[in-house]
């Protein structure tokens, strides 16, 4: 579904990422770890248009996507939920879910969509009508993730859905990310958290300053304990 | 009683024409930093298309009424395609001298293309008249400011908390990349505040040439000015501290005429002045304005 292939990212003289290639098929959910600073979050942004690659190709289900802008990517099924969630704090639950729907127009089924996911969420159907600002990190990051399914998408990609949360909200997190995958989405998770993501991960990327430095199933990784001491930290 | 209640209106009219214009420079602000000096020239811009139409023949008051609106509209979005867009991930400061060049430019377009002179205009002075209501007589102008200002501040408030649109223009004043995210078009974001910005200076457009009956080419930057003023005692990028911002400064100014007695009314200025840095002293970000949360990674 998605094929990045030598992607470069530079910001001025620093080089973030230096010709990653990865893959994401159909269905998969497939984990890119990293530490801090790896160029993880880079990777997502050119992705998304936001950051625009030195060079590199991306390409999305067989068309390339390179030079399209961010706005018209979203339109083509591919959406991410950012590092530090990025919600809309001065716009109500309602209102961040609903922006999430913009690129739709089919208002009885964003409805439908808006109700399933505050039954999924009952504290988001509780706090619908208030600032989102006011959510705790966890609720927070439910929000950010229920706002892009909002668009639909066909690929979502998660930029450290982890960060800043306790445990026990980050297991309950992942717990939602295995559901979705099980639903058919296509997932790309961003993460330093390698044990949550390797859970539900098909395959795993690990990439570390900037360059990819294993590729393969989550199995074979977890076993190569060197590797995961090197880049997990334990 | 009259007279208490002449000054109280005088105070609402200039406070509405302010909140105008500073909600028209406060909702470009809030999603692009941009301070929109030429926003006067956009006035202007409107100001003289209707006197354009009328020494060409438009004599329908209505007609003029949606023509200084509409290429106030206009003049917006094109001075935001033509002159900002190219500086849009520029630094603040080139946006800012963008906007005074903008400004220079188009004033003296107004001189060399028409005349340096005021310029009478009188399609809109039927607007301007004394209205009795018992032994009270008020300018139907100041009466019509301040209804149509409420009007349009209500239209406003509905537009950014009803339609996609709105509530994308509001996520944007945070959050612009995040606004991309969720795949709404930037330009169309950024054109419609512009847009949204050249309305509201046509509509203050129409009040000025109906009580000024004529049109120059600096007639709308004194304004800007004060609507800038208006904006820094909201709180720069707040949209209702804009609105209360305008409302207040009109009420210092006109307050202090009233207060003031004959010899001393030249210190009207730098006593308003004083009021607001006092004002700033005691609340640096203005009284509705919002300090800056830091926190998050930057995208």
């Amino acid at each position: 579904m998605l094929k990045v292939e030598k992607l470069v990212v530079r910001y001025g003289a620093v080089t973030a990422v230096r010709e990653l290639s990865l893959e994401v098929g159909q269905g998969e959910l497939v984990a890119l770890l990293g530490p801090n600073g790896a160029g993880k979050s880079s990777t997502i942004n050119a992705l998304t248009g936001l950051v625009t690659p030195a060079s590199g190709r991306i390409v999305l289900d067989g068309k390339d996507i390179s030079h399209v802008r961010t706005e018209d990517r979203i339109r083509a099924g591919l959406t991410s939920t950012p590092e530090g969630r990025h919600i809309f704090s001065n716009l109500s639950v309602g209102e961040n879910l609903r922006l999430g729907a913009a690129t739709r127009r089919d208002p009885a089924g964003v409805r439908q969509d808006i109700e399933r996911f505050l039954a999924l969420f009952p504290v988001l159907s509780e706090r619908y009508g208030q600032a989102a600002g006011t959510l705790s990190g966890g609720e927070q990051q439910m929000l950010a993730i229920a706002r892009s399914l909002m668009s639909r998408p066909k690929l979502l990609l998660l930029d450290e859905p982890s960060l800043g949360l306790a445990p026990k909200i980050v297991v309950r997190i992942f717990d939602f990310i295995g559901e979705l995958k099980a639903q058919g989405l296509t997932l790309l998770v961003v993460e330093q958290n390698a044990r949550q993501a390797l859970r539900f991960a098909d395959r795993v990327y690990v990439v570390s300053a900037g360059t990819l430095r294993y590729d393969g199933p989550p199995a074979r990784f977890a076993d190569e304990h060197d590797l995961f001491n090197l880049y997990i930290g334990g | 009683m009259d007279y208490a209640l002449q000054q109280l209106l005088n105070a609402l009219a200039f406070g509405a024409e302010y909140s105008l214009v500073a909600l028209g420079l406060a909702v470009v602000f809030s999603i692009m930093g941009l301070v929109n000096f030429a926003h006067g020239e956009i006035i202007g811009v409107s100001a003289y298309s209707v006197f354009l139409a009328a020494a060409l023949g438009l004599t329908s008051p209505f007609v003029a009424v949606l023509l200084a609106v509409g290429i106030a509209a206009l003049a917006a979005v094109v001075f935001e395609r033509v002159a900002f867009r190219p500086v849009r991930y520029a630094p603040t400061t080139t946006g800012l001298l963008t906007a005074f060049g903008v400004s220079i430019v188009v004033q003296n377009l107004f001189m060399l293309l028409i005349s340096p002179k005021p310029q009478s205009v009188s399609i809109l002075n039927g607007l301007n008249q004394m209205w009795f209501f018992g032994p009270f007589a008020v300018s139907s102008l100041q009466v019509m400011e301040l209804i149509v200002s409420g009007l349009t501040i209500l239209a406003l408030v509905l537009f950014l908390n009803r339609s996609t649109l709105g509530l994308a223009i509001r996520a944007a004043s945070r959050d612009f990349a995040t606004v991309r995210l969720m795949g709404i078009k930037a330009n169309r974001v950024i054109a419609t505040a512009f847009a949204i910005s050249g309305a509201l200076a046509g509509i203050a457009a129409v009040f000025i040439l109906a009580r000024r009956g004529s049109v120059s080419p600096d007639l709308g930057f004194g304004l800007v000015l004060k609507a800038f003023v208006a904006c820094v005692i909201g709180g720069f990028g707040s949209l209702p501290g804009a609105a209360v911002g305008g409302m207040l400064l009109g009420f210092i100014e006109v307050g202090l005429l009233v207060a003031l007695p004959q010899e001393y009314a030249g210190f009207r200025d730098a006593l308003t002045y004083a009021i607001i840095v006092a004002l700033l002293v005691y609340r640096p970000e203005g009284l509705l304005g919002q300090r800056i949360e830091l926190g998050d990674k930057e995208i």
